[in-house]
């Protein structure tokens, strides 16, 4: 039965999802140089089309079709057989394309968050044809094996309530391999480049909290308690990193900085989405709090010393707190939050903590070679660096043709 | 005392600057520019309509010297800013009368360093 509310809740939860992805094009194009602003918002603008179209001919069957453990199948190819009435295996009060389009925005977002890694030096050719094959041959599989029916992390019962996995490690894999493949670069000799707009980079990170309720609480399906835990925890994992993140720059810096501030809250919101709906306050303080130290000590002591360029940290904050989260679901999940849940190892079932070291090690592992598969096939076709000349013009001339500000009119 | 005026790729500001670090010039004013030589850029597309005048931005140093200093200053912007390319930018030295120091009304060379 097609329930009013929850749909509309739901509808509403994907369109705060969509406004994600130019949320981080601002987030990351404040980050960049000048020079390079509109190339961040082109490939981020680029990516919600292009996985659109791709989600509705196939990317949704290969995902959530019924197939084998690995992946789905092509029996809803174009949408074909997905209709209004609800699909009960994953939401049984919403129309099946409700579902559908939710997860649409998931599919963009992902993918999305890897443009941190290869920022100011990708060739717009390869850029699209890398992620094209990364969402149908990457996002598609994980995404499957946890949330689709017969995916096998799903049988094995890892708690995954809004993508710490399939989403936040599996995108922080993958800009660890690009950012490791197509190398640093040029000229800046590791010292940081200066971010070109730090109000931009606050923008889409408040736009991005925003949307991260419909992320986060939307995949309760339904307008209920649970979305409504998930909503609570969500805004107050964020807020605890986005004070603790401020806290240690305070303590070690001297200072403490709105673009600190601002990447802990995403950090502690990237860290709580595999939790959201298993765990409650308390622990989501908790979650809040490590994910700013833990991608810290990433971004700040860790991609230094190891020296590569990661440019906007999609790796160290994206990665790194999405297995903080995954983890830490199998530590502090309740069934008194989610009676279709599972108890944590704090709530006397170790066994569930084994099992998400398996999803995020399965999906660290995937995620890797497959990328590291497709960087090579599309630089050995069409190239994925742009020349040494372009990178120093700047993408947004030598890709587009566009400059994003004038000095005279 | 020389004011020597250098017209150089914005991407080539930050080796020419560690130049002149070497070079012990230390004082320097920078700014934003765009300018027009032989070189051909990227031209810019907006909407279909293709953007014409294409000046290219570069930077513009200004840095005054004593004549001791004038030698090893454009030595240091050359050696920071030279591709061989066309684009790499002018240096202008021209002279200069007069230097006054606000803080303490000082004049001439002293006030330069």
């Amino acid at each position: 039965m097609v329930n009013s509310g929850d749909t509309a809740f739901v509808l509403i939860s994907a369109a705060l999802v969509m406004l994600m992805t130019p949320a981080l094009a601002f987030f990351y194009g404040g980050i960049v140089r000048r020079k390079n602003v509109l190339g961040i918002l082109m490939q981020c603008m680029a990516i919600l089309c292009l996985v659109s179209i791709q989600w509705a001919l196939f990317g949704y069957s290969l995902s959530f079709a019924p197939g084998n453990p690995i992946l789905g199948s092509l029996k809803w190819f174009g949408l074909n057989g997905v209709g209004f009435e609800p699909y009960a295996d994953y939401a049984g009060t919403i129309p099946h394309q409700a579902f559908m389009i939710f997860q649409a925005m998931f599919a963009i977002i992902t993918p999305a968050l890897i443009i941190g890694a290869f920022a100011e030096r990708m060739k717009f050719l390869g850029f699209i044809i890398f992620m094209l094959l990364w969402s149908t041959l990457v996002y598609d599989p994980v995404a499957h094996w946890v949330w689709g029916v017969g995916g096998w992390l799903r049988n094995l019962g890892v708690l995954d309530f809004a993508g710490g996995a399939v989403v936040h490690i599996n995108a922080g894999i993958a800009a660890l391999v690009t950012a490791l493949l197509i190398g640093k670069r040029k000229g800046l000799d590791n010292k940081a480049a200066p971010p070109h707009n730090i109000p931009f980079v606050v923008l889409g990170a408040g736009l991005l909290w925003f949307g991260w309720f419909g992320f986060n609480s939307g995949s309760a399906l339904a307008a209920n308690g649970l979305a409504v835990n998930a909503f609570v925890v969500t805004n107050t994992a964020a807020a605890a990193a986005g004070l603790s993140w401020a806290m240690l720059e305070w303590l070690l810096n001297g200072k403490p900085t709105i673009f600190g501030t601002a990447t802990g809250a995403i950090a502690g919101l990237a860290a709580i989405t595999p939790a959201a709906g298993f765990v409650s306050v308390a622990p989501a303080m908790i979650i809040g709090l490590f994910a700013s130290i833990f991608c810290y000590i990433a971004v700040a002591v860790i991609k230094p010393k190891l020296g590569y360029d990661d440019s906007l940290d999609a790796f160290g904050v994206h990665g790194i707190s999405g297995a903080l989260g995954i983890i830490a679901t199998g530590l502090f999940a309740s069934k008194t939050v989610n009676q279709a849940g599972s108890n944590g190892l704090f709530f006397g079932n170790p066994h569930q903590l084994f099992v998400q070291a398996v999803a995020a090690l399965a999906t660290i592992v995937y995620s890797a070679i497959v990328t590291f598969i497709i960087y090579k096939l599309v630089d050995a076709t069409v190239g994925m660096r742009v020349s040494e000349k372009e990178e120093m013009v700047g993408l947004d001339l030598s890709q587009h043709h566009e400059g994003a500000y004038t000095m005279l009119e | 005392m020389k004011l020597i005026i250098a017209i150089i790729q914005p991407s080539k500001f930050a080796e020419v600057r560690d130049e002149l670090y070497k070079s012990e010039v230390n004082l320097i004013t920078v700014s934003e520019v765009l300018g027009h030589g032989r070189q051909k850029g990227f031209s810019e597309v907006y909407r279909g309509v293709k953007e014409m005048g294409n000046l290219l931005k570069k930077i513009r140093l200004e840095i005054a010297v004593n004549e001791n200093f004038v030698e090893p200053t454009i030595k240091a912007i050359i050696k920071g800013a030279k591709t061989g390319e066309t684009g790499d930018g002018k240096i202008f030295v021209l002279d200069l009368k007069e230097c006054i120091r606000i803080r303490t009304e000082e004049r001439g060379g002293v006030a330069i360093g």
